[in-house]
């Protein structure tokens, strides 16, 4: 116990850096995965070509995969960033994949009728998308997100291996320092990563019952 | 990517059985030093344990698994072309499996298995190996949770920085650097707490020497030994800086409280030191980037 007391500011610094990489791989990924399911919905069939071969990839490829893509081949390129830049873009190219569907699955909530109608009185696809259909969309798909999104709160300790001093390389240097206190080292950071995660559940069921509308 | 599933093949252990009865013992154990050669040490078919040692289980079982690592020149390396394991920690582990009477160069008998730094106490507290050998620093820390045997070789930390960055001669130079080295090694502390670097963790070293190579860090540290090997991999690109700023003792991971494995390790050790094997071990293997073999140390049965 007291382990997780004489290092509590290691242990929070390190959550901080793992609440960054989440925050901002969050912001990232929705915004990205946002434009994406407007593609995959568009008229045009090479960008909902482009969309969906997207999804196929970054869906289908496993996440420690993309980090060794991203951390190892982005140099090679002559694209010199911080690994924490790294971490966020493997991150969110990823989840991106993720959230563009459960958007998508909120598109198609939304009856086809009111984006008839819609076009019909002469607003583009994009007002369409924007002032219709999004609106709606959004509240089917924020459930799913606010899963996708825990998931990636967790999914942020794999850029332990690359570069990045977050939660868990606190967990690896504090258990190599006091293996004696190893399980008391593995349930405080174990709960810290489940407050993380709750906190983002309270912040979803907030917006579900905000943006809730009575039928 | 950490675990990978040990194998036992029971057809070889009731193999290598059936031999160790037909065999009778009639050698000498005198005789299992390769003289000069440099060729692995003969497997001591002689060799015979009290009942009920790990020594006498890995012999009936006819197969050790042994822990290593396999990004280390000149230490411990899987070459990729034959997939076969080399180095001077190899070499030392199969000066041990010859004593124990099994053929290091069956991969049946003698299995390798790569084992990174995190994960190397728990993996010899589970029995997932049966001996940890691969860049393995005896430490108090890591006494409480296995035991040592040996040392078996002394090494100390350096830094490895790109051939032309003059910025960094010592670990002084390291304030506000990054500086590379593997998440649960002392390396990547010491570097953090006693010169204020930025550490940056990997899992490997090799991963380290690319984001160093592409200049995503500015240093990589960690023993001299497994820096040496880097350099002379890509001496047009990389080089070893300063004195060693740690005393680094390499020892052989087992389970605690094994006291019979640990002597019969200790002696094959010093056995080792003694007849040449040692030195033969180190000339093929580290030694061939032009250092000579220094004197062994001494074990220390603790």
């Amino acid at each position: 116990m007291h382990v997780l007391a004489d290092h509590a500011d290691d242990i929070l610094t390190a959550f901080a850096l793992t609440i960054r990489l989440a925050a901002m791989s969050a912001l990232c990924a929705v915004v990205l995965g946002v434009i994406l399911a407007a593609m995959r919905v568009s008229p045009s069939p090479p960008v909902r070509l482009a969309a969906t071969s997207y999804v196929n990839v970054f869906r289908n490829t496993p996440l420690l995969l993309l980090f060794i893509l991203f951390v190892f081949g982005l140099p090679t390129l002559n694209l010199q960033m911080s690994f924490y830049w790294r971490a966020v873009i493997a991150l969110s190219a990823y989840t991106a994949a993720f959230v563009c569907e459960a958007v998508r699955s909120g598109i198609n909530t939304v009856d086809r009728g009111q984006a008839e109608a819609a076009r019909a009185i002469g607003m583009t696809f994009g007002k369409t998308l924007r002032y219709v259909v999004l609106p709606q969309a959004i509240r089917a798909a924020i459930p799913p997100i606010g899963s996708i999104l825990i998931a990636l709160a967790r999914n942020t300790s794999i850029a332990e291996a690359f570069g990045n001093r977050e939660a868990t390389y606190q967990l690896d240097s504090l258990a190599r320092d006091f293996p004696d206190a190893l399980y008391w080292l593995f349930g405080g950071i174990a709960l810290g990563y489940v407050i993380l995660c709750l906190l983002i559940a309270a912040v979803f069921r907030l917006l579900e019952h905000r943006l809730a509308v009575g039928r | 990517m950490f675990l990978r599933r040990a194998v036992f093949p029971r057809r070889a252990a009731v193999l290598v059985a059936a031999a160790a009865l037909t065999a009778t013992a009639a050698c000498s154990s005198g005789d299992d030093t390769s003289t000069g050669s440099g060729d692995t040490p003969k497997v001591d078919t002689s060799a015979s344990f009290k009942a009920g040692t790990t020594m006498a289980k890995l012999k009936s079982k006819g197969t050790i698994v042994i822990g290593t690592k396999k990004d280390q020149p000149g230490v411990a390396f899987q070459n990729a072309a034959s997939g076969k394991f080399e180095g001077f920690d190899i070499e030392m582990a199969k000066i041990v499996a010859s004593k124990l009477g099994l053929d290091p160069n069956d991969p049946k008998q003698v299995q390798f298995k790569e084992v990174v730094s995190k994960n190397r106490e728990t993996f010899v507290r589970t029995g997932t190996i049966d001996i940890m050998i691969g860049s393995y620093s005896i430490t108090d820390k890591r006494k409480k949770l296995v035991d040592f045997a040996g040392p078996y070789y002394v090494t100390g930390q350096q830094l490895l920085v790109k051939k032309d960055d003059d910025s960094i001669k010592g670990p002084e130079d390291l304030k506000g650097k990054k500086v590379c080295s593997v998440t649960g090694s002392t390396s990547i502390d010491t570097v953090e707490t006693k010169y204020g670097a930025n550490p940056v963790p990997f899992d490997t070293y090799t991963e380290c020497v690319d984001q160093l190579k592409n200049g995503s860090v500015d240093a990589v540290t960690t023993d001299g030994a497994i820096l040496l090997g880097f350099a002379s991999k890509s001496p047009d690109e990389l080089k070893v800086v300063g004195d060693a700023f740690s005393t680094e003792n390499y020892g052989m991971g087992l389970k605690k409280g094994d006291a019979d494995f640990r002597s019969f390790l200790n002696d094959t050790i010093e056995g080792a030191e003694k007849d040449g094997t040692w030195k033969t071990a180190f000339d093929s293997t580290l030694g061939k980037a032009g250092v000579k073999a220094p004197k062994p140390p001494k074990v220390d049965r603790y």
